[in-house]
Protein backbone atom coordinates (compact mmCIF):
# COMPACT_ATOMS: atom_id res chain seq x y z
CA UNK A 1 0.00 0.00 0.00
CA UNK A 2 1.55 3.57 -0.92
CA UNK A 3 2.17 4.61 2.35
CA UNK A 4 0.36 7.59 4.19
CA UNK A 5 -2.17 8.10 1.31
CA UNK A 6 -5.77 7.99 1.75
CA UNK A 7 -8.78 5.87 -0.62
CA UNK A 8 -9.24 7.06 -3.72
CA UNK A 9 -11.86 4.41 -4.77
CA UNK A 10 -13.90 2.28 -2.75
CA UNK A 11 -16.21 -0.43 -4.06
CA UNK A 12 -18.21 -2.31 -1.99
CA UNK A 13 -20.48 -5.38 -3.09
CA UNK A 14 -20.33 -4.71 -6.59
CA UNK A 15 -22.55 -7.42 -8.55
CA UNK A 16 -23.72 -7.85 -12.30
CA UNK A 17 -25.44 -10.49 -14.03
CA UNK A 18 -25.43 -10.78 -17.99
CA UNK A 19 -29.17 -12.54 -18.58
CA UNK A 20 -29.52 -14.98 -15.82
CA UNK A 21 -25.43 -15.80 -14.99
CA UNK A 22 -24.23 -13.67 -12.19
CA UNK A 23 -20.94 -12.94 -13.45
CA UNK A 24 -19.38 -10.48 -10.39
CA UNK A 25 -20.90 -11.53 -7.22
CA UNK A 26 -20.52 -9.08 -4.77
CA UNK A 27 -16.96 -8.11 -5.62
CA UNK A 28 -15.02 -5.22 -2.81
CA UNK A 29 -11.50 -3.71 -2.74
CA UNK A 30 -10.08 -0.17 -1.99
CA UNK A 31 -7.48 1.49 -4.17
CA UNK A 32 -5.39 4.08 -2.42
CA UNK A 33 -4.62 7.30 -4.30
CA UNK A 34 -1.17 6.99 -6.02
CA UNK A 35 -1.54 3.27 -6.08
CA UNK A 36 -1.54 0.30 -8.90
CA UNK A 37 -3.62 -1.84 -8.46
CA UNK A 38 -3.15 -4.59 -10.24
CA UNK A 39 -6.11 -7.07 -11.26
CA UNK A 40 -5.45 -10.91 -11.81
CA UNK A 41 -7.37 -13.79 -13.13
CA UNK A 42 -8.67 -16.21 -15.29
CA UNK A 43 -10.36 -15.53 -18.32
CA UNK A 44 -14.10 -14.73 -17.96
CA UNK A 45 -13.52 -14.57 -14.06
CA UNK A 46 -15.07 -10.82 -14.45
CA UNK A 47 -12.31 -8.19 -14.89
CA UNK A 48 -13.19 -6.52 -17.79
CA UNK A 49 -16.81 -6.58 -16.57
CA UNK A 50 -15.40 -4.57 -13.20
CA UNK A 51 -13.52 -1.97 -14.86
CA UNK A 52 -16.65 -1.15 -16.88
CA UNK A 53 -18.78 -1.16 -14.26
CA UNK A 54 -16.75 1.43 -12.47
CA UNK A 55 -16.76 3.89 -15.52
CA UNK A 56 -20.39 2.90 -16.19
CA UNK A 57 -20.06 1.44 -19.40
CA UNK A 58 -22.15 -1.49 -17.94
CA UNK A 59 -24.68 -0.19 -15.52
CA UNK A 60 -23.82 -2.36 -12.47
CA UNK A 61 -26.81 -4.24 -10.72
CA UNK A 62 -26.00 -3.50 -6.93
CA UNK A 63 -23.10 -2.64 -4.99
CA UNK A 64 -21.62 1.29 -3.90
CA UNK A 65 -18.85 2.38 -5.70
CA UNK A 66 -16.97 5.92 -4.77
CA UNK A 67 -14.69 8.05 -5.80
CA UNK A 68 -13.27 10.53 -3.17
CA UNK A 69 -16.09 11.00 -1.10
CA UNK A 70 -18.10 11.00 -4.56
CA UNK A 71 -20.81 7.97 -5.09
CA UNK A 72 -20.80 7.06 -8.57
CA UNK A 73 -23.70 7.17 -10.33
CA UNK A 74 -26.54 8.72 -8.25
CA UNK A 75 -26.84 11.42 -6.01
CA UNK A 76 -27.34 11.20 -2.44
CA UNK A 77 -30.42 13.64 -1.40
CA UNK A 78 -29.49 15.12 2.07
CA UNK A 79 -33.06 15.33 2.95
CA UNK A 80 -34.10 12.14 2.51
CA UNK A 81 -30.59 9.80 2.16
CA UNK A 82 -32.70 8.33 -0.89
CA UNK A 83 -30.73 7.91 -3.59
CA UNK A 84 -31.51 9.68 -7.24
CA UNK A 85 -30.02 8.78 -10.59
CA UNK A 86 -27.83 11.35 -11.83
CA UNK A 87 -28.32 13.06 -15.36
CA UNK A 88 -26.71 12.26 -18.60
CA UNK A 89 -24.39 15.06 -18.35
CA UNK A 90 -23.60 14.53 -14.47
CA UNK A 91 -22.39 10.86 -15.54
CA UNK A 92 -20.54 12.31 -18.22
CA UNK A 93 -18.92 14.15 -16.03
CA UNK A 94 -18.45 10.98 -13.30
CA UNK A 95 -17.57 9.11 -16.13
CA UNK A 96 -14.73 11.24 -17.62
CA UNK A 97 -12.70 10.92 -13.78
CA UNK A 98 -12.03 7.32 -15.06
CA UNK A 99 -9.25 7.38 -17.51
CA UNK A 100 -10.27 3.87 -19.90
CA UNK A 101 -7.37 2.09 -22.03
CA UNK A 102 -8.96 -0.30 -23.88
CA UNK A 103 -7.58 -3.93 -24.89
CA UNK A 104 -7.94 -2.84 -28.72
CA UNK A 105 -6.72 0.95 -28.22
CA UNK A 106 -10.72 2.37 -30.14
CA UNK A 107 -8.57 5.54 -31.54
CA UNK A 108 -10.78 7.36 -33.46
CA UNK A 109 -9.57 6.76 -36.94
CA UNK A 110 -10.53 10.20 -38.49
CA UNK A 111 -8.80 11.80 -36.90
CA UNK A 112 -5.18 12.26 -36.13
CA UNK A 113 -2.92 11.38 -33.27
CA UNK A 114 -2.64 15.04 -32.09
CA UNK A 115 -6.81 15.23 -32.61
CA UNK A 116 -7.51 12.15 -30.93
CA UNK A 117 -6.26 13.72 -27.66
CA UNK A 118 -7.48 17.19 -27.73
CA UNK A 119 -11.22 16.36 -29.09
CA UNK A 120 -11.71 15.46 -25.78
CA UNK A 121 -10.19 18.93 -23.96
CA UNK A 122 -11.42 21.07 -26.51
CA UNK A 123 -15.00 19.43 -26.70
CA UNK A 124 -15.76 18.25 -23.04
CA UNK A 125 -13.50 20.39 -21.26
CA UNK A 126 -14.24 23.24 -22.71
CA UNK A 127 -10.73 24.28 -23.71
CA UNK A 128 -9.86 26.36 -26.79
CA UNK A 129 -9.03 24.82 -29.36
CA UNK A 130 -5.70 26.18 -29.62
CA UNK A 131 -5.32 25.19 -25.34
CA UNK A 132 -6.60 21.92 -26.50
CA UNK A 133 -3.82 21.24 -29.13
CA UNK A 134 -1.11 22.61 -26.68
CA UNK A 135 -1.98 20.17 -24.44
CA UNK A 136 -2.71 17.51 -26.65
CA UNK A 137 1.06 18.23 -27.80
CA UNK A 138 2.05 17.71 -23.98
CA UNK A 139 0.49 14.82 -23.61
CA UNK A 140 2.01 12.65 -26.93
CA UNK A 141 5.48 13.80 -25.96
CA UNK A 142 4.84 12.50 -22.54
CA UNK A 143 4.23 8.93 -24.23
CA UNK A 144 7.14 9.36 -26.71
CA UNK A 145 5.18 9.86 -29.89
CA UNK A 146 5.86 13.78 -30.05
CA UNK A 147 7.13 12.85 -34.10
CA UNK A 148 3.78 11.37 -35.20
CA UNK A 149 1.53 13.86 -34.26
CA UNK A 150 0.03 14.33 -37.50
CA UNK A 151 -0.24 10.61 -38.52
CA UNK A 152 -3.78 8.98 -38.12
CA UNK A 153 -4.04 5.58 -36.75
CA UNK A 154 -3.83 3.10 -39.24
CA UNK A 155 -0.04 4.72 -39.77
CA UNK A 156 0.78 3.78 -36.39
CA UNK A 157 2.22 0.66 -34.48
CA UNK A 158 -0.10 -1.37 -32.23
CA UNK A 159 2.01 -0.17 -29.82
CA UNK A 160 2.42 4.00 -30.75
CA UNK A 161 -1.94 3.37 -31.32
CA UNK A 162 -1.60 2.04 -27.18
CA UNK A 163 0.27 5.08 -26.50
CA UNK A 164 -1.36 7.54 -27.89
CA UNK A 165 -4.89 6.26 -26.09
CA UNK A 166 -2.81 6.65 -23.27
CA UNK A 167 -2.08 10.49 -23.95
CA UNK A 168 -5.50 11.11 -24.85
CA UNK A 169 -6.46 9.46 -21.36
CA UNK A 170 -4.31 11.67 -19.38
CA UNK A 171 -6.01 15.06 -21.51
CA UNK A 172 -8.31 14.65 -19.55
CA UNK A 173 -6.86 15.03 -16.11
CA UNK A 174 -8.34 11.71 -15.19
CA UNK A 175 -8.51 11.05 -11.06
CA UNK A 176 -7.43 7.58 -12.22
CA UNK A 177 -6.84 5.18 -15.41
CA UNK A 178 -8.49 1.84 -15.51
CA UNK A 179 -5.73 -0.32 -18.43
CA UNK A 180 -7.83 -3.57 -19.72
CA UNK A 181 -5.24 -5.78 -20.97
CA UNK A 182 -3.36 -2.68 -22.55
CA UNK A 183 -0.50 -5.03 -24.11
CA UNK A 184 -1.95 -8.23 -25.03
CA UNK A 185 -3.26 -7.29 -28.60
CA UNK A 186 0.05 -6.15 -29.31
CA UNK A 187 2.79 -8.16 -30.91
CA UNK A 188 6.03 -9.14 -28.28
CA UNK A 189 8.04 -6.62 -29.70
CA UNK A 190 5.69 -4.00 -28.38
CA UNK A 191 4.92 -4.76 -25.40
CA UNK A 192 7.91 -2.74 -23.61
CA UNK A 193 7.15 0.31 -24.83
CA UNK A 194 3.24 0.75 -23.46
CA UNK A 195 4.52 -0.80 -20.22
CA UNK A 196 7.02 1.26 -19.89
CA UNK A 197 4.88 4.33 -20.48
CA UNK A 198 2.32 2.75 -17.34
CA UNK A 199 5.47 2.55 -15.18
CA UNK A 200 6.62 6.29 -15.71
CA UNK A 201 3.30 6.99 -14.56
CA UNK A 202 3.10 4.91 -11.77
CA UNK A 203 6.45 6.32 -11.03
CA UNK A 204 4.45 9.90 -11.23
CA UNK A 205 2.07 9.09 -8.39
CA UNK A 206 -0.94 8.35 -11.28
CA UNK A 207 -3.91 6.06 -9.59
CA UNK A 208 -3.79 3.38 -11.86
CA UNK A 209 -6.37 -0.31 -12.07
CA UNK A 210 -4.66 -2.33 -14.62
CA UNK A 211 -5.74 -5.56 -15.49
CA UNK A 212 -3.12 -7.62 -17.53
CA UNK A 213 -1.58 -11.20 -17.64
CA UNK A 214 2.15 -9.76 -17.75
CA UNK A 215 3.09 -10.87 -14.42
CA UNK A 216 6.58 -9.66 -14.31
CA UNK A 217 5.26 -5.82 -14.92
CA UNK A 218 2.67 -6.98 -11.86
CA UNK A 219 5.32 -8.06 -9.55
CA UNK A 220 7.78 -5.02 -10.22
CA UNK A 221 5.29 -2.20 -10.69
CA UNK A 222 1.90 -3.30 -8.51
CA UNK A 223 1.98 -1.88 -5.14
CA UNK A 224 -1.21 -4.14 -4.88
CA UNK A 225 -2.27 -7.54 -6.78
CA UNK A 226 -6.21 -8.38 -6.09
CA UNK A 227 -6.74 -12.32 -7.67
CA UNK A 228 -10.49 -13.33 -9.42
CA UNK A 229 -12.00 -16.00 -10.12
CA UNK A 230 -16.02 -17.31 -11.39
CA UNK A 231 -16.88 -13.66 -10.82
CA UNK A 232 -15.38 -13.64 -6.65
CA UNK A 233 -12.14 -12.15 -5.50
CA UNK A 234 -10.08 -14.91 -4.32
CA UNK A 235 -7.23 -12.81 -2.29
CA UNK A 236 -5.19 -9.25 -2.44
CA UNK A 237 -2.33 -8.48 -0.94
CA UNK A 238 1.29 -7.17 -1.96
CA UNK A 239 2.79 -9.00 -5.00
CA UNK A 240 5.79 -10.33 -2.65
CA UNK A 241 3.04 -12.45 -1.05
CA UNK A 242 0.44 -13.18 -3.79
CA UNK A 243 3.13 -14.35 -6.03
CA UNK A 244 5.85 -15.55 -3.47
CA UNK A 245 3.39 -17.63 -1.02
CA UNK A 246 -0.38 -17.36 -3.10
CA UNK A 247 -2.79 -18.56 -0.26
CA UNK A 248 -5.73 -19.94 -2.26
CA UNK A 249 -5.73 -23.16 -4.22
CA UNK A 250 -7.06 -20.82 -7.32
CA UNK A 251 -4.45 -18.59 -7.14
CA UNK A 252 -1.65 -21.43 -7.24
CA UNK A 253 -3.10 -23.45 -9.94
CA UNK A 254 -4.12 -19.59 -12.22
CA UNK A 255 -0.45 -18.59 -11.53
CA UNK A 256 1.12 -22.01 -12.73
CA UNK A 257 -0.59 -21.58 -15.63
CA UNK A 258 0.42 -18.35 -16.79
CA UNK A 259 3.92 -18.56 -15.67
CA UNK A 260 4.57 -21.72 -17.41
CA UNK A 261 2.69 -20.53 -20.77
CA UNK B 1 -43.20 7.28 -91.52
CA UNK B 2 -39.87 7.06 -90.02
CA UNK B 3 -38.65 8.88 -87.33
CA UNK B 4 -38.51 12.69 -87.84
CA UNK B 5 -35.52 14.15 -87.23
CA UNK B 6 -36.21 17.73 -87.99
CA UNK B 7 -38.26 17.58 -84.91
CA UNK B 8 -35.80 16.01 -83.07
CA UNK B 9 -33.15 18.92 -83.88
CA UNK B 10 -34.83 21.88 -82.80
CA UNK B 11 -36.14 19.72 -79.40
CA UNK B 12 -32.39 19.19 -78.28
CA UNK B 13 -32.30 23.05 -77.26
CA UNK B 14 -35.66 23.14 -75.98
CA UNK B 15 -35.61 20.22 -73.81
CA UNK B 16 -32.15 21.61 -72.73
CA UNK B 17 -33.64 24.49 -71.17
CA UNK B 18 -35.87 21.90 -68.96
CA UNK B 19 -33.02 20.09 -67.78
CA UNK B 20 -31.48 23.09 -66.43
CA UNK B 21 -34.62 23.33 -64.40
CA UNK B 22 -34.29 19.57 -63.33
CA UNK B 23 -30.97 20.08 -62.48
CA UNK B 24 -31.74 23.01 -60.94
CA UNK B 25 -34.29 21.20 -58.80
CA UNK B 26 -32.90 18.36 -58.15
CA UNK B 27 -29.54 19.86 -56.79
CA UNK B 28 -31.58 22.01 -54.34
CA UNK B 29 -33.53 18.98 -53.43
CA UNK B 30 -30.24 16.92 -52.88
CA UNK B 31 -28.87 20.01 -50.55
CA UNK B 32 -31.89 20.51 -48.64
CA UNK B 33 -33.02 16.39 -48.34
CA UNK B 34 -29.58 15.55 -48.18
CA UNK B 35 -29.03 18.14 -44.32
CA UNK B 36 -32.77 17.25 -43.73
CA UNK B 37 -31.50 13.76 -43.91
CA UNK B 38 -28.94 13.67 -41.25
CA UNK B 39 -30.38 16.10 -39.24
CA UNK B 40 -33.42 13.34 -39.13
CA UNK B 41 -31.38 10.15 -39.08
CA UNK B 42 -28.89 11.73 -36.02
CA UNK B 43 -32.50 12.58 -34.39
CA UNK B 44 -33.50 9.15 -34.68
CA UNK B 45 -30.05 7.65 -33.00
CA UNK B 46 -30.34 10.69 -30.05
CA UNK B 47 -31.63 10.27 -27.08
CA UNK B 48 -34.38 12.49 -27.75
CA UNK B 49 -37.28 10.24 -27.60
CA UNK B 50 -39.94 12.90 -28.92
CA UNK B 51 -37.72 13.27 -31.44
CA UNK B 52 -37.12 9.71 -32.10
CA UNK B 53 -41.10 8.83 -32.86
CA UNK B 54 -41.22 12.16 -35.03
CA UNK B 55 -38.92 10.67 -37.24
CA UNK B 56 -40.56 7.66 -37.33
CA UNK B 57 -43.41 8.90 -38.17
CA UNK B 58 -42.08 11.11 -40.87
CA UNK B 59 -40.18 8.18 -42.19
CA UNK B 60 -43.19 5.71 -42.81
CA UNK B 61 -45.53 8.25 -44.25
CA UNK B 62 -42.71 9.04 -47.24
CA UNK B 63 -42.15 5.41 -47.36
CA UNK B 64 -45.58 4.21 -47.44
CA UNK B 65 -47.51 7.12 -49.86
CA UNK B 66 -47.23 7.53 -53.60
CA UNK B 67 -44.41 10.18 -53.88
CA UNK B 68 -46.93 11.82 -56.83
CA UNK B 69 -49.26 11.79 -53.56
CA UNK B 70 -46.89 13.87 -51.40
CA UNK B 71 -46.23 16.57 -54.17
CA UNK B 72 -49.69 17.35 -54.51
CA UNK B 73 -49.97 17.12 -50.85
CA UNK B 74 -47.31 19.93 -50.60
CA UNK B 75 -48.17 21.94 -53.75
CA UNK B 76 -51.79 22.47 -52.54
CA UNK B 77 -50.62 21.66 -48.61
CA UNK B 78 -48.50 25.32 -48.90
CA UNK B 79 -51.33 27.67 -49.61
CA UNK B 80 -53.76 26.31 -46.72
CA UNK B 81 -50.71 27.45 -44.73
CA UNK B 82 -50.52 30.80 -46.23
CA UNK B 83 -47.46 30.16 -48.49
CA UNK B 84 -47.32 31.08 -51.78
CA UNK B 85 -44.46 29.80 -53.25
CA UNK B 86 -45.21 28.92 -57.11
CA UNK B 87 -44.74 25.73 -58.33
CA UNK B 88 -40.97 25.80 -58.72
CA UNK B 89 -40.29 25.93 -55.09
CA UNK B 90 -43.23 23.80 -53.87
CA UNK B 91 -42.00 20.88 -56.25
CA UNK B 92 -38.41 21.45 -54.22
CA UNK B 93 -39.42 21.27 -51.70
CA UNK B 94 -42.18 17.97 -52.04
CA UNK B 95 -38.62 16.57 -53.21
CA UNK B 96 -36.49 17.29 -50.44
CA UNK B 97 -39.58 16.28 -48.16
CA UNK B 98 -39.41 13.03 -49.79
CA UNK B 99 -35.35 12.55 -50.15
CA UNK B 100 -34.85 13.46 -46.45
CA UNK B 101 -36.64 10.14 -45.34
CA UNK B 102 -35.30 7.99 -47.54
CA UNK B 103 -31.50 9.64 -46.22
CA UNK B 104 -32.27 9.38 -42.76
CA UNK B 105 -32.53 5.83 -43.07
CA UNK B 106 -29.40 5.71 -44.96
CA UNK B 107 -27.95 7.88 -41.67
CA UNK B 108 -29.60 5.98 -38.90
CA UNK B 109 -28.40 2.42 -40.36
CA UNK B 110 -24.45 3.38 -41.20
CA UNK B 111 -24.08 5.55 -38.64
CA UNK B 112 -25.48 2.98 -36.11
CA UNK B 113 -22.94 0.48 -37.30
CA UNK B 114 -19.81 2.29 -36.59
CA UNK B 115 -18.10 -0.52 -34.07
CA UNK B 116 -19.31 -0.04 -30.49
CA UNK B 117 -15.48 0.59 -28.89
CA UNK B 118 -15.83 4.04 -30.86
CA UNK B 119 -18.53 5.28 -28.96
CA UNK B 120 -17.50 3.31 -25.54
CA UNK B 121 -13.79 4.92 -26.10
CA UNK B 122 -16.04 8.92 -26.75
CA UNK B 123 -18.28 8.14 -23.79
CA UNK B 124 -14.74 7.16 -21.33
CA UNK B 125 -13.11 10.64 -21.99
CA UNK B 126 -16.99 12.16 -21.03
CA UNK B 127 -18.73 12.78 -24.29
CA UNK B 128 -22.41 12.97 -24.08
CA UNK B 129 -24.43 11.31 -26.69
CA UNK B 130 -24.92 13.60 -29.19
CA UNK B 131 -21.16 15.19 -29.19
CA UNK B 132 -20.36 11.30 -29.70
CA UNK B 133 -22.85 11.25 -32.52
CA UNK B 134 -21.44 14.22 -34.41
CA UNK B 135 -18.01 14.12 -33.86
CA UNK B 136 -17.08 10.79 -33.79
CA UNK B 137 -19.81 8.36 -35.31
CA UNK B 138 -20.87 10.41 -38.44
CA UNK B 139 -17.51 11.78 -39.57
CA UNK B 140 -16.75 8.01 -40.16
CA UNK B 141 -20.01 7.35 -41.90
CA UNK B 142 -19.36 9.81 -44.50
CA UNK B 143 -18.04 6.95 -46.77
CA UNK B 144 -19.78 4.20 -46.62
CA UNK B 145 -22.72 6.13 -46.96
CA UNK B 146 -22.07 7.06 -50.24
CA UNK B 147 -23.26 4.36 -52.45
CA UNK B 148 -26.48 4.39 -50.77
CA UNK B 149 -26.90 7.87 -50.71
CA UNK B 150 -26.01 8.17 -54.36
CA UNK B 151 -28.93 5.42 -55.17
CA UNK B 152 -31.49 7.88 -53.43
CA UNK B 153 -29.92 11.02 -55.26
CA UNK B 154 -30.11 8.84 -58.68
CA UNK B 155 -34.13 8.16 -57.92
CA UNK B 156 -34.84 11.49 -56.80
CA UNK B 157 -33.59 12.76 -59.97
CA UNK B 158 -36.13 10.32 -61.74
CA UNK B 159 -38.67 11.17 -59.64
CA UNK B 160 -38.60 15.17 -60.22
CA UNK B 161 -40.07 13.91 -63.74
CA UNK B 162 -43.28 14.04 -61.69
CA UNK B 163 -43.19 17.60 -60.96
CA UNK B 164 -44.34 17.41 -64.49
CA UNK B 165 -48.07 17.65 -62.93
CA UNK B 166 -47.90 20.44 -61.23
CA UNK B 167 -46.91 22.36 -64.42
CA UNK B 168 -43.18 22.32 -63.37
CA UNK B 169 -41.12 23.40 -66.64
CA UNK B 170 -38.66 20.35 -66.09
CA UNK B 171 -37.36 18.31 -68.39
CA UNK B 172 -40.28 15.67 -68.60
CA UNK B 173 -43.22 18.82 -69.10
CA UNK B 174 -40.63 20.59 -71.67
CA UNK B 175 -40.81 17.01 -73.58
CA UNK B 176 -44.86 16.84 -73.53
CA UNK B 177 -45.16 20.47 -74.47
CA UNK B 178 -43.25 20.04 -77.46
CA UNK B 179 -45.33 16.31 -77.96
CA UNK B 180 -48.23 18.96 -77.78
CA UNK B 181 -47.08 20.98 -80.14
CA UNK B 182 -45.48 18.70 -83.08
CA UNK B 183 -47.36 15.23 -82.32
CA UNK B 184 -43.41 13.48 -82.39
CA UNK B 185 -44.36 11.55 -79.07
CA UNK B 186 -41.37 8.63 -80.02
CA UNK B 187 -38.69 11.12 -80.69
CA UNK B 188 -39.20 13.36 -77.95
CA UNK B 189 -39.58 10.15 -74.81
CA UNK B 190 -36.36 8.87 -76.49
CA UNK B 191 -34.78 12.38 -76.41
CA UNK B 192 -35.96 12.46 -72.63
CA UNK B 193 -34.70 8.91 -71.81
CA UNK B 194 -30.95 10.01 -73.28
CA UNK B 195 -30.98 13.10 -71.35
CA UNK B 196 -32.66 11.40 -68.19
CA UNK B 197 -29.82 9.19 -68.80
CA UNK B 198 -27.03 11.63 -68.93
CA UNK B 199 -27.50 13.45 -65.93
CA UNK B 200 -27.91 9.77 -63.78
CA UNK B 201 -24.75 8.89 -65.34
CA UNK B 202 -22.85 12.20 -64.40
CA UNK B 203 -24.22 11.97 -60.82
CA UNK B 204 -22.93 8.45 -60.50
CA UNK B 205 -19.63 9.13 -61.66
CA UNK B 206 -19.27 12.08 -59.41
CA UNK B 207 -20.09 10.52 -56.27
CA UNK B 208 -17.41 7.71 -57.26
CA UNK B 209 -15.36 10.36 -57.33
CA UNK B 210 -16.28 11.62 -53.91
CA UNK B 211 -16.62 7.70 -52.65
CA UNK B 212 -12.85 7.59 -53.91
CA UNK B 213 -11.08 10.92 -52.53
CA UNK B 214 -13.01 10.50 -49.22
CA UNK B 215 -10.32 8.71 -47.24
CA UNK B 216 -10.96 4.82 -45.65
CA UNK B 217 -9.15 5.23 -42.47
N1 LIG C 1 -22.20 -7.83 -22.54
C1 LIG C 1 -22.17 -9.12 -22.12
N2 LIG C 1 -23.22 -9.92 -22.31
C2 LIG C 1 -23.21 -11.21 -21.89
N3 LIG C 1 -22.17 -11.78 -21.28
C3 LIG C 1 -21.08 -11.03 -21.06
C4 LIG C 1 -21.02 -9.66 -21.47
N4 LIG C 1 -19.81 -9.17 -21.14
C5 LIG C 1 -19.16 -10.17 -20.53
N5 LIG C 1 -19.91 -11.30 -20.47
C6 LIG C 1 -19.51 -12.57 -19.87
O1 LIG C 1 -19.07 -12.32 -18.55
C7 LIG C 1 -17.99 -13.18 -18.22
C8 LIG C 1 -16.85 -12.35 -17.66
O2 LIG C 1 -16.36 -11.54 -18.70
P1 LIG C 1 -15.15 -10.56 -18.53
O3 LIG C 1 -14.90 -10.01 -19.89
O4 LIG C 1 -15.41 -9.60 -17.44
O5 LIG C 1 -13.99 -11.55 -18.10
P2 LIG C 1 -12.42 -11.27 -18.06
O6 LIG C 1 -11.99 -11.68 -16.71
O7 LIG C 1 -12.13 -9.89 -18.48
O8 LIG C 1 -11.88 -12.31 -19.13
P3 LIG C 1 -10.67 -12.19 -20.17
O9 LIG C 1 -9.40 -12.48 -19.41
O10 LIG C 1 -10.97 -13.26 -21.16
O11 LIG C 1 -10.71 -10.83 -20.75
C9 LIG C 1 -17.63 -13.94 -19.47
O12 LIG C 1 -18.15 -15.24 -19.34
C10 LIG C 1 -18.34 -13.21 -20.55
O13 LIG C 1 -18.75 -14.10 -21.55
MG1 LIG D 1 -11.18 -9.06 -20.17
Amino acid sequence: MVSGSKPLLTVEGLSKSFGDRQILKSISFTVMDGETFVLIGPSGSGKTTVLRCLNRLEVPDAGDIRLGDEPVGYRLVAESHTREALSEAALARQQRQFGFVFQRFNLFPHLTALDNVAVGPHRVLGLSKAQALERAATELERVRLGAHLAKRPSQLSGGQQQRVAIARALAMRPRLILFDEPTSALDPELVHEVLDVMRALAAEGMTMIVVTHEMSFARQVANRVMVMADGLVVEEGPPERIFGEPRDARTRQFLTHVLNR
Amino acid sequence: MGIDWESIEMAIPLLAVGAMTTLKISSLAMVIGGIGGIVLGLVSLSHWRAGRWFVRGYVDFVRGTPLLIQIFLVFFGLPVLGLRLGEFWAGTLALSFNCAGYVAEVVRGTVGSVEKGQTEAARSIGMTHGQILVYILLPQSLRPMIPALTNDLVTLVKNSSLLSVISVYELTRSGQAIIAARFVPFEIFALLAIYYYVIVSALTYASRLVERRLPSW
